[in-house]
């Protein structure tokens, strides 16, 4: 991935191009995530000073919602869907397949891999799936999904 | 040469199934062999079993070929299918596909026929002409149409469209706002994401049209951040849109304002019910508000909100356009009009089916879905989302009708629908709807917050055949007091899942061993 690491200037323009406004916090902590894949405390520091906010109210939102991370996830995210179509559709078997290849459980994270669940990505009549660095893919069974995981390792 | 059109969607469902790659294999070949094709990036038709499905336009028919792998492109090539030519995959002419033809199409009916980046496109298909009715004919006009067509929310909660945009309109204020909820956090569902993908501008359409009856200038679209495509789609859409004019101050010199921001949530589904998806918009965690007041009198910053689902919503324009008594003309007593029922899970072919409310679930799941995809009995359904009860094999000739699946302690929600096998244990489902409950639980209530952490426990000591009878009452107690003291439905409804797993399938709850005990 693209990440870079924290950085205060850009911190403030992508709260600048917010026009600094409190309503827009959720919105710019998805641009934070989009550069910076986590958000490090120092993130928090800064959003509660540029945006006149406590920082405790900061922290409110980020541990509110699972798209923000507060520690840096693995160079690749794979993300199982775990939600009942998927689950019709043997998902549990599939982690238990993803966990074996992987050497890894779910929820787990290393610097070169993040093993997570998600639930629902909309693609439940092609079920299971899974996203793969934000790419979703389906009719996932252990074959696909270990050509999926293959051909992801070649980008780095 | 002349150059042929080929449409390959670019849609999630087709996208996860390799339509990218087709795309790029079709553009590929045409240029080796100097054959000139556009490629056209479509929605889908819904058929997702089919994905990816590409069609070619033949003297002005399309031609459909299903399941297209980007393997299958030099064969399509030397069967000349840009002709229309024979091969395995070929299904003939797009409007021909049974799935397909035998729908009500309302709300989705461009989806799959236009380019979902063009406005000509748009145009060419009638769209703006509800919009530019609206405008010719006043909101009270708009406002009668809504109420007439019987017009029920599809984001789940079935409230009148027309009374709820009759409030927003009588409320006095000097900012109003149109919210667009399209969180669509619920398994199964995906009817939003189909429609914003495949025909976005309705959706603008039709909440513009709503701006103008209940006097709101702003909009807001409240996407899930699991559909980055959509994203893509939505923003690109919207660029179109007010280049054309059709959004932004002074819509086609009518003086009427009106634009749309779309805002992202980030993977909480409790944002998706309404007022903490206005929280959310707010910036905020997505806390549940105590209602009243309603969003309709105080939303969004405070402000008389309207908030509707993305179906809905793209359902107004040709309410508009045709009249409400056209729309009530379809479906059955209280549930007037068509709904977009989604076929997932364990399904032959799963995809989106939009029909007039009446038809059973039997017909979506045999005629429509073909059984299920492993071949093996259904033994299981979940209607309505993860909150939505389990039906059982015996239950499918109920027809999909709001009252008719509440009449059984059922929902029919948004619209989803998934098949489970006999290979299903449904002490897992009972379990997993309580632990869904205790992972997306906003906290602010207790039976909720602490309920579905309880539930779970319970469950998985009646599972392991500790005190049965004991534990099987306590699982019932908490249902009660989960369903009467929660704040919002999240917590109120979670017991639908769980009950009905326990009163249909008492033989996954260890009934069986729990008798033997008793005798021993
Ligand atoms: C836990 C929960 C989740 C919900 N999720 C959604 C959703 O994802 N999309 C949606 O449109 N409505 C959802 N709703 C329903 C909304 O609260 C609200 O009724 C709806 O957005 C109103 O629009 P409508 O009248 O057009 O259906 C949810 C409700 C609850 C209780
Ligand atoms: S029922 Fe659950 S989700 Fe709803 S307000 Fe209470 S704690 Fe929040
Ligand atoms: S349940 Fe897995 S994609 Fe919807």
């Amino acid at each position: 991935m693209t990440a870079i690491p924290y950085s205060k200037d850009v911190a403030s323009t992508i709260i600048a191009g917010h026009g600094a406004r409190p309503e827009m916090l959720v919105q710019m902590l998805h641009e934070f995530i989009h550069h910076f894949e986590w958000i490090p405390e120092e993130a928090i520091r800064q959003l509660a000073d540029e945006l006149n906010l406590s920082r405790a109210d900061v922290h409110g939102v980020v541990s509110f919602y699972h798209d923000f991370r507060t520690t840096p996830p693995g160079k690749r995210v794979i993300r199982i869907c775990q939600a009942e179509a998927c689950q019709a559709m043997g998902s549990a078997e599939l982690v238990n397949h993803a966990e074996s290849v992987l050497g890894m459980k779910m929820h787990e994270s290393s610097e070169e891999l993040t093993l997570e669940p998600v639930y629902c990505l909309g693609n439940c009549a092609c079920s299971p799936s899974i996203m793969v660095d934000g790419d979703i893919f389906g009719r996932i069974d252990r074959q696909r999904f270990d050509e999926i995981v293959a051909r992801r390792e070649q980008r780095y | 040469m002349p150059t042929t059109k080929v449409y390959v969607p670019r849609e999630t469902t087709a996208v996860s199934v390799g339509a990218h790659e087709v795309a790029l294999g079709i553009e590929r070949h045409a240029q080796a062999t100097g054959e000139s094709v556009q490629i056209i990036r479509n929605g889908s038709w819904g058929a997702s079993w089919l994905e990816p499905l590409v069609e070619v336009e033949v003297g002005g028919t399309r031609i459909a070929y299903g399941n297209v792998a980007p393997a299958d492109v030099p064969t399509l090539f030397e069967s000349g299918f840009l002709q229309g030519g024979e091969h395995p995959r070929r299904l003939g002419p797009t409007q021909g596909i049974p799935y397909l033809a035998n729908q009500d199409r309302w709300s989705f009916l461009r989806c799959g026929a236009i380019d979902p980046g063009s406005v000509e496109d748009f145009k060419d298909h009638k769209g703006f002409t509800g919009f530019e009715k609206a405008l010719a004919e006043g909101p009270e006009f708009v406002l009668e149409a809504v109420l007439k067509s019987g017009l029920r929310g599809r984001g789940g909660a079935a409230f009148p469209t027309g009374i709820k945009w009759r409030t927003v309109a009588d409320a006095e204020s000097d900012q109003k706002y149109i919210t667009c909820n399209a969180d669509e956090g619920d398994s199964g569902t995906f009817s939003d994401r189909i429609l914003m993908e495949g025909d976005p501008m309705s959706l603008f359409e039709g909440m513009a049209i709503a701006g103008y009856a209940v006097g709101a200038t702003k909009g807001y679209i409240y996407l899930r951040s699991e559909y980055p495509i959509t994203y893509r789609i939505l923003l690109e859409a919207l660029d179109e849109v007010r280049d054309a004019g059709w959004l932004g101050r002074d819509i086609r010199g009518s003086g009427f304002d009106f634009d749309i921001d779309v805002h992202l949530g980030a993977g909480a589904y409790i944002c998706g019910e309404e007022t903490a998806m206005l929280e959310s918009l707010e910036g905020k965690r997505g806390m549940i508000r105590y209602k009243p007041p309603l969003p309709a009198h105080e939303g969004l910053f405070g402000k008389p909100t309207v908030v509707n689902n993305v179906v809905t919503l793209a359902s107004v324009p040709d309410i508009v356009n045709l009249g409400g008594e056209v729309y009530a003309d379809y479906g059955v007593d209280q549930s007037k009009g068509t709904l977009a029922f989604q076929l997932a899970g364990n399904i032959k072919r799963g995809g989106l089916v939009e029909k007039a409310f009446g038809v059973t679930l039997r017909e979506l799941i045999e005629d429509w879905g073909g059984g299920t995809a492993s071949g093996r009995p259904v033994r299981a359904v979940q209607v309505g989302g993860p909150l939505g009860a389990y039906l059982t094999a015996d239950q499918l000739d109920i027809p999909m009708d709001y009252e008719a699946f509440t009449a059984i302690g059922a929902i029919v929600g948004h619209g989803g629908i998934v098949v489970f096998d006999d290979t299903v244990d449904m002490a897992v489902q009972a379990r997993f709807a309580m632990e869904f409950c205790a992972i997306e639980s906003c906290g602010k209530c207790t039976p909720c917050r602490i309920g579905a952490v309880r539930g779970v426990e319970v469950i998985d000591r009646i599972v392991a055949g500790e005190d049965r009878e004991l534990n099987l009452d306590l699982l019932a107690e908490l249902c009660d007091t989960m369903e009467d003291a929660s704040l919002c439905a999240m917590g109120g409804m979670t017991p639908f899942p769980v009950r009905s797993a326990v009163e249909h399938f008492p033989e996954d709850f260890g009934a069986g061993a729990g008798e033997e005990r008793i005798h021993e």
